[in-house]
């Protein structure tokens, strides 16, 4: 884990396509992914965030396209990508019947972690997992999180510069994902380049640079911010009101009015400006004769965000077909 | 191959095994149960066939004869009946497998004509045994037709001598007493050890997709061979228990004579079981689930080695084409093996073809298991 002194990419995908028969899982996909860099896949499941990694990984190959990871092309040295990797798969997959300490010396073993280190790194992982005290007890008696983060603990053993984390907050609680993710961002700060997914949209904010995934296309790919930006091309605001449907529709038509939505029992309006259309939209309402309640500006979640950037998405499809 | 790779995946798998008691229990106790069993319910020796006698003479002549049958070890005479009824009766219900009837004129037409018969009604329902009691009757028969051929020359004051029938006189040699537990029992081990080694490794690599733990396993640098091997070597301890079992059990309980060496004994038998073993491992690496590896491993083990190994139904009895399929049952060099170290003391140089065989299966198999292992998902 020494940190990168280049910005050197450890992660390149180009025109990445993966078919199984007829149905497209991965559907031409282009990333890359810099040292230290936290990058996150987002999308529902079955959208090919998995399928990509596990590609990443050497476990499935490609169709098309070329996959690079640490500088090794996985075409040709799969073995020598899987010995700089660390891989959290998506069920979990350590051995319940064994303990905590025999799962971080299996693979220690299988890493060929030098058995002088290896003390120091078990201990390392225990700490890092939380798990001291636990050393023997069986893993299928370990709760869902603590299991997770021996998972992790397994994956970084052997120091690789990479790791592939697909899903590993998925069935943990929130604290215990919070606290999963201080752990990505301490491996990152050491200079491990970090490729997690997750289906939980509010986890994106946790990382550097997110790629929305959907139906197995990249959709978008950039930092939290630019994505939501990107996705709304304004700003939001959140109105409160009795007459959901009668607002909506007289909204539809204000000036400087991009976009109208229910949301919950509330409205989610986008304007080219927030704090002009604050002032301006409740007098514009009032002419029709509509009262309203609260009237705020709210960062969008990225779930907003998601579903704008699919919708934008389908249509371009569209028009291009 | 990697030492500490190998040796990192035969620790957890030892662990594993140790921490699951009941296969460990199915695969100790399982051995020990079909020797007992098997060894039991297998023997092709008749003897004490029951018969049934209808002396419709009653002379002496006819008595000296029965009674030759009585002091037969390979009869039990159970009834003397009176009629034919009685004795259809008799066979019809199955308490003989033969009958004898002596006709009322049996003395008289050997003291006239010289020359006489006797009727041999035989139940045939089992066409082999009927042919063993069959034989073994036609021989108490000539026996005593010999004794009185002589016996009636002495009386013409003829030489005995002159009219002794040539014999030839044969000499058994590693089963002396031609008992079948002798040569079935030691070919009983292999059988065994087929099926049981089969199973144990069968089920190693489908445990490991359907726990979902091998995804993990192939994203690691670990070569097919190194996993092979880490793998095998715990199962290659639990099978030189079990042969142990297996062979304590022959030597001792069924009193089999063993005469070759335990090194022999030691090197031949390692070697069946990383064939058997690797047999296994080829059918976990082929099938992904275990239910279907278990059932795979059983179908392939267990009607070749039980009917072509040659464990009870010789070789070189059957039909040319499938005598040449035997070549491909590795079983059956290790029941050549395994015999020829009971019953004649044979040592390695013996036996040097049928182990060249096993090595020769041995590595072909660990090949295509090492080769058939993808590190891959689809």
């Amino acid at each position: 884990m020494t940190a990168g002194t280049s910005a050197q990419a450890q992660i390149v995908v180009e025109d990445l396509v993966k078919r199984f028969g007829k149905f497209v899982a991965v559907d031409h996909v282009s990333f890359s992914v810099q040292r230290g860099e936290i990058m996150g896949f987002l999308g529902p499941n079955g959208a090919g965030k998995s399928t990509i990694i596990r590609i990443l990984c050497g476990l499935l190959r490609a169709t098309g396209g070329i996959a690079r990871v640490a500088g090794i092309d996985l075409a040709r040295d799969p073995e020598g990508v899987r010995q700089r990797i660390g891989y959290m798969s998506q069920k979990f997959s350590l051995y319940r019947d064994l303990t905590v300490e025999e799962n971080l010396r299996f693979f220690g073993g299988i890493y060929r972690v030098p058995a002088k280190e290896l003390p120091e790194r078990i201990r390392f992982a225990i700490d890092m997992a939380g798990l001291a005290g636990r050393e023997h007890a069986l893993v299928a008696t370990l709760a869902g999180g603590w299991q997770q983060r021996l998972a992790l603990g397994c994956a970084v053993l052997h120091r690789p510069p990479i790791l592939f984390l697909d899903e590993p907050t998925s069935g943990v609680e929130p604290t215990s994902r919070r606290r999963f993710w201080d752990l990505i961002h301490a491996l990152a700060a050491e200079g491990v380049t970090v490729l997690v997914s997750t289906h939980y949209m509010d986890e994106a904010e946790y990382c550097h640079r997110a790629a929305l995934i959907n139906q197995g296309r990249l959709i978008a790919i950039g930092s939290p911010a630019e994505l939501k930006h990107r996705a709304l091309g304004g700003e939001l605001l959140l109105v409160e009101c009795e007459a959901l449907g009668p607002v909506l529709a007289a909204l539809q038509q204000a000036p400087g009015v991009k976009d109208c939505s229910v949301f919950g029992s509330a409205l989610h309006v986008l304007v080219n400006d927030a704090a002009r259309a604050r002032a301006e939209l409740p007098g514009y309402l009032a002419a029709k004769g509509l009262q309203i309640g609260r009237i705020a500006p709210i960062s969008a979640s990225l779930e907003d965000v998601f579903v704008r950037l699919v919708a934008a998405d389908l249509a371009n499809r569209k028009e291009a077909a | 191959m990697r030492l500490q790779r190998v040796k990192a995946i035969a620790i957890k798998e030892v662990l594993q095994v140790w921490r699951d008691p009941r296969s460990l229990m199915v695969a100790m106790a399982m051995p020990f149960m079909q020797m007992f069993l098997l060894g039991y319910g297998i023997s092709l020796d008749l003897k004490h066939i029951p018969v049934c006698t209808f002396d419709r003479e009653g002379s002496q002549n006819s008595q000296d004869l029965l009674k030759r049958f009585a002091a037969s070890r390979y009869f039990d005479v159970v009834r003397n009946v009176r009629d034919y009824a009685a004795l259809t009766a008799a066979v019809d219900r199955a308490d003989c497998k033969l009958a004898i009837v002596i006709p009322p004129d049996f003395s008289e037409r050997l003291s006239n004509a010289g020359t006489t018969s006797v009727q041999a009604v035989l139940d045939a329902t089992d066409d082999n045994t009927a042919n063993i009691a069959y034989s073994y009757a036609l021989a108490v028969v000539s026996g005593f037709s010999t004794d009185v051929q002589v016996s009636w020359s002495a009386q013409q004051g003829r030489v005995l001598a002159q009219i002794q029938p040539m014999t030839a006189q044969s000499r058994v040699w590693f089963n002396e007493d031609l008992d079948s537990r002798n040569f079935v029992i030691p070919g009983l081990v292999a059988v065994i050890l087929a099926l049981v080694g089969a199973q144990l490794t069968s089920l190693t690599l489908s445990r490991e997709w359907e726990r979902g733990t091998m995804e993990l396993l192939i994203s690691t640098p670990v070569k097919p061979s190194e996993l092979m091997v880490g793998k095998l070597l715990p199962y290659l301890g639990l099978g030189w228990i079990d042969a142990a079992f297996c062979l304590v059990i022959a030597a001792l309980w069924f009193a089999v004579p063993l005469r070759g060496t335990l090194f022999t004994l030691f090197v031949t038998t390692t070697l069946f079981l990383v064939v058997v073993l690797g047999i296994g491992y080829l059918i976990s690496v082929l099938i992904r689930s275990q239910l279907g590896a278990s059932q795979i491993a059983l179908l392939v083990t267990m009607l070749p080695t039980n009917l072509l190994s040659g464990y009870v139904f010789p070789i070189d009895q059957m039909p040319a084409v499938v005598e040449k399929l035997t070549y491909l049952i590795y079983a059956r060099y290790y029941v050549t093996i395994i015999k020829a170290i009971f019953l004649k003391g044979a040592g390695i140089p013996a036996l040097a073809t049928p182990i060249i065989f096993l090595l020769i299966y041995a590595a072909v198999v660990m090949l295509l298991a090492a080769r058939a292992f993808r590190k891959a998902l689809d």
